[in-house]
């Protein structure tokens, strides 16, 4: 399968399990990749967890379930969740539409482990390795 | 991740041009989705969709002892079926364990064909020999033959279309050869959705022509090409078993319910004594729907509870884009639990009620 159909856009960063993490400052915006929503396929849930909960780098932090299966999610960086996206709860599907835009999940203060995430070309580099 | 090499459809290359997402399945690269499951779900609900399925297994059975023998091998009675008639059945073990469900056609006085499911394909066409293979002649054609469903309420206007409108069509539940696009097939009035609709069996080097014609016919009445992915959610909406999933060897028509599908007053059949006994007894567990009555999604091989105590297991679960998207599953449970109108699924950290039913999810409207 040719990964050039997916969007990976520079400006993010990567993890090997397809999250996304827009780093600003001390926040990072957290949502899916492209690559990962196509593989999902029609997304209808998503649970996401509390404001305030304290999650490690790697800890799983909610689940995206589509109409086939479901994937664990996967925190980018340490840190404090200090928002959740309440639209993309209400409505999951505008996570097939548009992954990076309305469709980020978490919003965290991070406290560490982004200097472990990989950059777009690295992101890509996996995709080819295990597509 | 199964390293079996997979074997590829006839109508491969179709399917990639038409953007399938593919998936290995019994052996076969079969496309999961085209447009996306709800999409295609939705469109075989209300106009049609049209499946490659030429993974699924046909053996036929012939020679002067062949209704005898198949009667003696399914559960159902099918030695008064007339010719032309197919039904729903079951061939199962002397334990009442179930080989495999099947459509089994009588296509003469003394030929069948049964349909099998294609993981079972090599136990099943084994196994029918083992029983049968002395009395009649048993011959598994799977590799010649493709086939294609078409279901849903416009699938019997779009096959009416391209066979021509001079030609009168199968009843339900029957079956009756038919030309095509040139191309004799067998249109069996049958299907795995809840839809009306046929599953077409096309001599393999011939599925092209007939799966363009039903494409070209069928696009402007709104036919989508569908995938194992609606399917299964389609299937699971109608309460369709899965075999692998929902009956295996280790389930008998009796805890499956599929009682109706049983022959009881039928002199002989493989499984009769241990079925006739469990059915007196009572099963030690049956097999129920289950509707989720909040946020989540139950998945095969979920545990369902009982307050505490685990009581079974969920066989099959997924949403039902039908029904607003709720989750639908089917599962075993004790019996002492069977007539609960709740019960608790256990999804990762959480206990979520679910109401046991015993109908189908979903079932069509009929007009007329």
């Amino acid at each position: 399968m040719s990964i050039d159909r997916f969007t990976i856009p520079d400006t993010l960063r990567y993890t090997v399990e397809h999250e996304w993490a827009d780093l600003s400052g001390d926040i990072a915006t957290v949502g899916i990749t492209d690559y990962a929503q196509d593989a999902l396929g029609d997304v209808t849930y998503v649970e996401l967890p509390a404001v305030g909960r304290q999650l490690a780098a790697n800890e799983t932090f909610g689940v995206v379930e589509s109409v086939k299966t479901f994937s664990d999610l996967f925190a980018p960086v340490a840190g404090e969740v200090v928002e959740v996206n309440a639209e993309v709860v209400a409505d999951p599907s505008v996570l097939n539409r548009e992954p990076y835009g309305g469709a980020w999940l978490v919003k965290i203060r991070v406290s560490g482990g982004a200097e472990a995430l990989l950059d777009a070309e690295g992101y890509k580099a996996h995709l080819a390795k295990i597509s | 991740m199964s390293s079996t090499p997979t074997t590829r459809l006839p109508l491969h290359d179709r399917h990639v041009a038409a953007g399938a997402r593919f998936a290995s399945f019994a052996g076969f690269e079969m496309p999961m989705w085209y447009s996306g499951i709800v999409d295609e779900h939705h469109a075989v609900r209300q106009a049609a969709g049209l499946f490659d399925v030429s993974h699924m297994g046909e053996v036929f059975v012939r020679g002067p002892g062949a209704t005898a023998a198949v009667d003696r091998l399914v559960t159902n009675r099918c030695a008064a079926l007339p010719v032309g008639k197919a039904l729903y059945t079951a061939m199962c073990r002397p334990d009442g364990g179930i080989v495999d469900d099947l459509i089994v056609a009588r296509l003469g006085e003394q030929e069948w064909l049964i349909c099998v499911n294609a993981a079972n394909r090599h136990k099943d066409a084994n196994w029918i020999r083992a029983q049968i293979g002395g009395e009649a002649e048993v011959t598994d054609d799977s590799d010649a033959w493709a086939q294609l469903a078409i279901q849903g309420p416009k699938a019997v206007g779009i096959v009416q279309q391209v066979v021509g409108a001079g030609v009168v069509l199968p009843a339900p539940f029957h079956v009756a050869w038919a030309e095509l696009a040139g191309v004799r097939v067998l249109l069996s009035r049958t299907g795995y959705t809840g839809e009306d609709g046929f599953e077409i069996y096309i001599p393999r080097d011939h599925a092209v022509p007939v799966f363009d014609a039903l494409v070209a016919a069928g696009q402007p009445e709104g036919l989508k090409l569908a995938g194992l992915g609606c399917r299964d959610t389609l299937r699971l909406e109608a309460r369709l078993a899965l075999y692998g999933q929902d009956i295996d060897d280790s389930t008998t028509p009796v805890q499956a319910g599929l009682g109706w599908v049983v022959g009881w007053d039928k002199a002989d059949f493989i499984g009769r004594d241990a079925l006739l006994a469990e059915r007196a007894a009572g099963p030690a567990r049956v097999l129920r729907g289950f509707v989720l009555t909040e946020k989540g999604v139950m998945r095969h091989g979920y545990p369902i509870f009982d307050g505490e105590r685990q009581v079974g297991e969920i066989t099959s679960g997924s949403v039902a884009p039908t029904l607003g998207s709720v989750s639908i599953g089917l599962g075993y449970v004790e019996r002492e639990v069977a007539d609960r109108e709740e019960l608790l699924i256990g999804i990762r950290d959480r206990r979520v009620p679910a109401t046991v039913t015993k109908k189908a999810f979903y079932s069509r409207p009929r007009v007329g």
